[in-house]
């Protein structure tokens, strides 16, 4: 059925993952993350003084630009805007820069589904590169349910169009952390999708998207520490 | 510390409302404390018509050619929670020529909190309407030129003989019917259907979309301050006992479509018999 994934990967498997630092020179911090073929590059600007005028000056404010590879700015790209600056607000601690507000460009380079946790991954790296104070990295992992009820994780294009559901998830990752309040094991971001119009696509019960979240929540472990690995190194420079 | 008990010790000289200015998020965790809302609702007590909440959902219709990928498909504007509702092929005209295309237009008279639950059920209501309505979809013929045209009552037979092409004023199916909630996460609490006021301070909230059948349509956090425990979603149910816990995300939605689908049936019904 749909047991062949394409290069022969596994259903728990994942795509091989690159994450670099500090790719532009001129920006405040910048990191490209790339998940097998999709590609994002992020440049983070800030902090700057001031917010926009809606915005709780309280608080430091994060912007997020999202340019598409191809095409007119449009009602997709304002979704991902919005989802992404809302994911980045659970990880900044906004607290230390009151009144500031920080943009974060993401462009899209090549995309070959998983567009959403390879651009968290590369917004987080950059924010890194650029000295933001995080509260832990998020960790983002899309996940997929076939016809036949399986479910495979890190879909590529392809396997995104053709399944019957599709769920993009981010955690914190595993914090060591001094207070011993009990682990932090929530559920930063979550999206459902149905994808192509005209299908009925969603799923059977709550417990298959439920399924999702704890088979992604598994495979998290393995990609944070990898993420980590990749920008512990660049920073030993 | 001493700001916080500062506080406390100046709300009870100072009035309600000027605390509620002042300090909202205090105001309201007070409230959460004591397991109320501020207008009296308990916590978790749906508001069976949301109160200041009035949103205004209109159809058109328009002929237009069908994609190539899907030339026996028609069109609808807004696709997410609502493509599993019509079965698209009922929008066709002729297969590859003409189709309709469905514009839904939602007006919002006025706003407090949970726009997109009021967004989705005016919308739906709105295509229940056009379910029992008798001037549903107009007669249309097709044109020599292969163009459409509406069979008005005025031009009866005088011009060249049209075939119409769908010939009776057809009703739209609707499948299974896709309703939302949307709940606020703070700390330990669960809100839901959130006011306006309660919207703006406490940021994290999260959106299920159930349909009639109870499965799951879309469960929307675009992430937000706080992080959402499975716990909270859903609390593990215990097979024993036929009844679940209310204190979940999940349960809060069934509830909330039960009546919802109550109220839509009982005002479609009302609507007809006029």
């Amino acid at each position: 059925m749909d047991l062949e994934r394409e290069g022969g990967r596994g259903a728990n498997q994942l795509r091989p993952i690159d994450c670099s630092r500090n790719v532009l020179s001129r920006a405040h911090g910048s990191a490209s993350c790339s998940h097998g073929e999709t590609r994002v590059l992020a440049a983070v600007y800030g902090p700057k003084a001031g917010t926009k005028k809606n915005e709780n000056p309280e608080k430091a404010c994060i912007e997020v630009i999202w340019k598409p590879k191809s095409g007119q700015i449009g009602k997709p790209e304002k979704e991902f805007e919005m989802i992404l600056k809302r994911t980045l607000q659970n990880i900044c601690l906004l607290n230390v820069h009151p009144n500031t507000t920080t943009s974060i460009i993401v462009q899209v380079v090549h995309d070959d589904g998983s567009l959403l946790p390879c651009a968290i991954h590369a917004a987080c790296a950059a924010l890194i590169d650029a000295g933001i104070p995080l509260k832990y990295l998020a960790v983002s992992i899309s996940c997929c349910l076939t016809e036949s009820g399986k479910i495979l994780l890190d879909p590529n294009k392809l396997e995104e169009q053709k399944t019957k559901a599709f769920v993009c998830l981010a955690f914190p990752s595993s914090v060591h952390s001094v207070l011993t309040e009990g682990s932090i094991n929530g559920i930063i971001t979550s999206l459902t999708h149905g994808v192509m119009a005209g299908l009925c696509l969603f799923f059977n019960t709550v417990d298959d998207y439920f399924q999702c979240v704890e088979q992604g929540r598994a495979a998290i472990t393995p990609l944070s520490n990898i993420l980590k690995k990749k920008l512990q190194s660049q920073s030993a420079e | 510390m001493a700001a916080t008990s500062g506080v406390h010790d100046l709300s009870s000289e100072m009035e309600v409302d000027a605390f509620r200015r002042l300090f909202p998020l205090r105001f309201h965790e007070r409230h959460l404390l004591e397991s109320i809302r501020p207008d009296g609702g308990l916590l978790e007590k749906l508001e069976t018509q949301p109160l200041c909440l009035t949103m205004l959902a209109a159809i058109k219709m328009e002929v237009m050619t069908p994609t190539v990928e899907a030339p026996e498909e028609g069109c609808i504007g807004l696709n997410k929670c609502l493509s599993g509702m019509i079965d698209l092929k009922e929008l066709c005209l002729v297969g590859g020529k003409a189709a309709w295309m469905v514009y839904l237009d939602i007006y919002c008279l006025d706003a407090d909190g949970a726009l997109f639950d009021a967004a989705l059920l005016s919308a739906v209501a709105a295509f229940s309407h056009c379910k029992f309505a008798t001037v549903q979809i107009p007669v249309v013929s097709l044109n020599d030129d292969g163009r459409i045209v509406l069979v008005s009552e005025d031009n009866g037979g005088a011009k060249k003989e049209k075939e119409p092409v769908n010939k009776d004023k057809r009703k739209l199916k609707l499948n299974s019917v896709p309703f939302s909630l949307t709940c606020i996460l703070h700390k330990d609490y669960i809100l839901a259907d959130p006011t306006s006021e309660e919207e703006s301070i406490m940021e994290t909230y999260l959106t299920v979309v159930l349909d009639s059948s109870f499965q799951l349509v879309s469960f929307n956090k675009p992430g937000g301050p706080g992080l959402a425990n499975t716990s909270a979603i859903q609390k593990p149910t215990d097979l024993v006992t036929a009844e679940l816990d209310s204190g979940d995300c999940v349960t809060l939605t069934r509830q909330r479509v039960k009546e919802l689908q109550k109220i839509l049936n009982e005002t479609i019904s009302d609507m007809e018999v006029d």
